[in-house]
């Protein structure tokens, strides 16, 4: 309990190779540019993104480019996939380099995935989820270049996933759940769409989410996880709901899952932790507005500055 | 999770030391000069995506690069590049995917909460056709014994169900689950699905008085079940009226009451019953006032206000909820 040990958990992304022989570590290869996103959005909203190093990021992050269709894969040499053209997006976005973007490409890309019915596929697999929806609006946004694709039928999509609790799932008839919830939100807060929403009733579901341990879980009967500090807050936020929460209990139980002699976060009490929910901790506790954390757009899920200097210095 | 295929217990050979791979020059991962998500790698891993690598450059379309695909798959199944090429190359060999899935199958049951292993799964069944639907739902059941609320799972289930059929038995399966554990969201979602679309079924209208009837049952035998409170609200979805006018939900919410005198989900119904126009009965009033007794509630408020000042006090955590219930309940509510 206690404190936000902030400089530790600055010390344990950036000196995450350090870390033991780990098959936990080997897995992810694959997903490094989310965990680029991750680690380095955590040290942005720490106020530490001094702590690396530029042009050698945004040298690999091009790499991950797929030159034939402009998509970008999780690591060099992967095929490209909407997860991963979005974290790179964002992480360019951080480091205000969109600059090296070839615009049209990228987002040619991504508009190339959606379907008839408005959904939106991972990549050329077809594999659809209200996840690529999010991802799509979200990137495409970031870009600049929501007109390439039919928004309408975007939104009409997003709204047959509704469910009588008034929370979304991953397609239509799908199980509410906190994840989908946030990315239909989402989607429906960029387009400007957030009308769809009932705010009341979801607003309750999401608001149940919070467990006595003071932890929010992501559907009903689940246990608390801290990655849900950020889905349902975050949706909670977007629809003007979040004084619903106890966010002191919250709070607490986000800082409980901290490692305070190695840094990093852990998804409950006494876990292993990792770069994501480290992420996911740091970035709730923003949302909750936790002293020394830079403020994080709920939508974008990029500080603030960043969605301001991207959207609002022309 | 596992670190290579489970009839493994020989010892493995490296891929350097064997003839069959003697051709082939591995490519190193180029991780950059300073990873930003560095990885220290075990060496069987390093070489075995080492090998894939080049495979997947040069763009081998061969039994051993398929072999290849499994090794890697069973170190790391989250690769998804690696899924690509191997559906690549099953389509170039024009593979068994009866054998296939046989694969597929087994890694699944270690691996039950990985997207690209569903979404292999999807592939498969979409090629195999409406032939596939008995052995889908036949596989997700076996998932479901090991856990339950798998979201994964679910979503194949659903889109099992809707592309290639097999509705005949899923209300019965839905029961089944339910009777397993009736704390199980997942299967309460599942039988709203069916019930809205099955097209054996009526229809939400059709099905809407049964329905209410086994949801009551069920609320009473355990009040503090979330899920079927939010079913039976589903149930009277887009039919207001019939909601506050049909007796059976406020009584349900009255026996509930006798049994457990503070369950939120029966003073919340009663609430948004009062709030949309419900006329109270007596003894419904009646209730209401020993509670502000109870609650030592002091002045003068209307039924519904009452309810959400008692809801403040039996759930403190959303009491800032409660509390806009109570400043936004519309005029001329009891």
């Amino acid at each position: 309990m206690g404190e936000l040990e902030g400089k530790k958990h600055v010390q344990y992304i950036v000196s995450v190779e350090k870390k033991k022989d780990s098959f936990e570590a080997l897995v992810i290869e694959h997903l490094r540019l989310n965990g680029a996103y991750w680690g380095l959005t955590t040290l942005d909203l720490l106020n530490e993104i001094e702590a690396v190093k530029p042009d050698e990021i945004v040298q690999w992050i091009m790499q991950c480019q797929d030159i034939g269709s402009g998509g970008f894969g999780g690591n060099v040499g992967h095929d490209p996939h909407l997860l991963y053209t979005l974290s790179a997006v964002q992480v360019l976005a951080l480091l205000n380099r969109l600059d090296v973007l070839d615009i049209d490409k990228v987002s040619d890309y991504v508009a190339g995935l959606q379907n008839e019915d408005g959904s939106f596929s991972g990549d050329m697999w077809g594999e659809v989820d209200t996840r690529f929806s999010y991802i799509a609006i979200c990137c495409l946004s970031l870009l600049g270049q929501l007109s390439k694709i039919n928004v309408e039928s975007t939104v009409n999509y997003i709204v047959s996933c509704k469910n009588l609790d008034g929370g979304f799932g991953s397609i239509p008839g799908g199980e509410s759940h906190a994840g989908q919830i946030f990315c239909c939100v989402g989607t429906l807060a960029i387009t400007g769409s957030l009308h769809h929403v009932d705010r009341d009733l979801l607003g309750w579901w999401l608001c149940e989410r919070q467990c006595k341990d003071g932890g929010l879980n992501g559907r009903p009967e689940k246990l608390a996880d801290v990655c849900y500090s950020w889905w349902v807050l975050s949706s909670l936020v977007m629809i003007d709901r979040v004084h619903w929460i106890d966010k002191e209990k919250l709070t607490r139980f986000i800082l409980n899952c901290q490692d305070k002699e190695n840094g990093g976060i852990s998804d409950r009490p006494d876990n292993a932790v990792d770069v994501y929910h480290t992420y996911f901790g740091v970035a709730g506790l923003s949302l909750l507005e936790y002293p020394g954390i830079k403020s994080i757009d709920p939508a974008y899920a990029l500080p603030v500055d960043v969605v301001n200097r991207i959207f609002f210095s022309k | 999770m596992s670190t290579s295929s489970d009839e493994d217990d020989v010892e493995r050979i490296p891929l350097c030391s064997r003839p069959e791979w003697s051709d082939v020059q591995p490519l190193p991962q180029d991780d950059g000069p300073n990873p930003v998500v560095s990885i220290a790698y075990r060496d069987e891993f390093r070489e075995t995506m080492d090998y894939f690598r080049a495979i997947y450059a040069a763009d081998e379309r061969s039994c051993r690069a398929l072999e290849l695909t499994t090794e890697a798959i069973g170190m790391n199944p989250g690769n998804y590049t690696v899924w690509h090429f191997r559906r690549l190359v099953l389509e170039s060999l024009n593979a068994n995917l009866h054998e296939e899935r046989d694969f597929v199958d087994r890694i699944t049951f270690q691996n039950s909460k990985n997207y690209q292993i569903w979404h292999h799964r999807r592939w498969l069944a979409e090629k195999l056709g409406t032939e596939a639907a008995n052995r889908e739902l036949e596989f997700t059941k076996q998932v479901f014994a090991l856990d339950a609320k798998n979201y994964h799972t679910w979503s194949h289930r659903q889109w099992v169900l809707e592309s290639l059929g097999g509705w005949e038995n899923e209300l019965e399966f839905c029961c089944e689950l339910l009777e397993d554990d009736v704390f199980n969201n997942s299967a309460w979602n599942q039988r709203y699905f069916v019930i809205t679309r099955s097209p054996l079924l009526g229809g939400l209208q059709a099905m809407r008085d049964s329905e209410v009837c086994y949801t009551s049952k069920i609320i009473l035998a355990d009040p503090h079940n979330e899920s079927p409170w939010r079913y039976l609200r589903g149930l009277y979805k887009g039919e207001i009226q019939m909601l506050i006018s049909d007796n059976k939900v406020p009584e349900l919410c009255l026996k509930v009451l006798e049994i457990n005198k503070s369950n939120l989900f029966a003073l919340s119904l009663l609430l948004d019953l009062l709030s949309r126009g419900h006329q109270p009965s007596d003894e419904l009033r009646a209730v209401i006032g020993a509670l502000r007794s109870s609650q030592d509630i002091a002045g003068t408020h209307g039924l519904a206000a009452t309810l959400c000042l008692v809801l403040e006090t039996v759930d403190p955590m959303r009491s800032s909820y409660w509390a806009w219930r109570r400043t936004n309940l519309p005029t001329g509510v009891c």
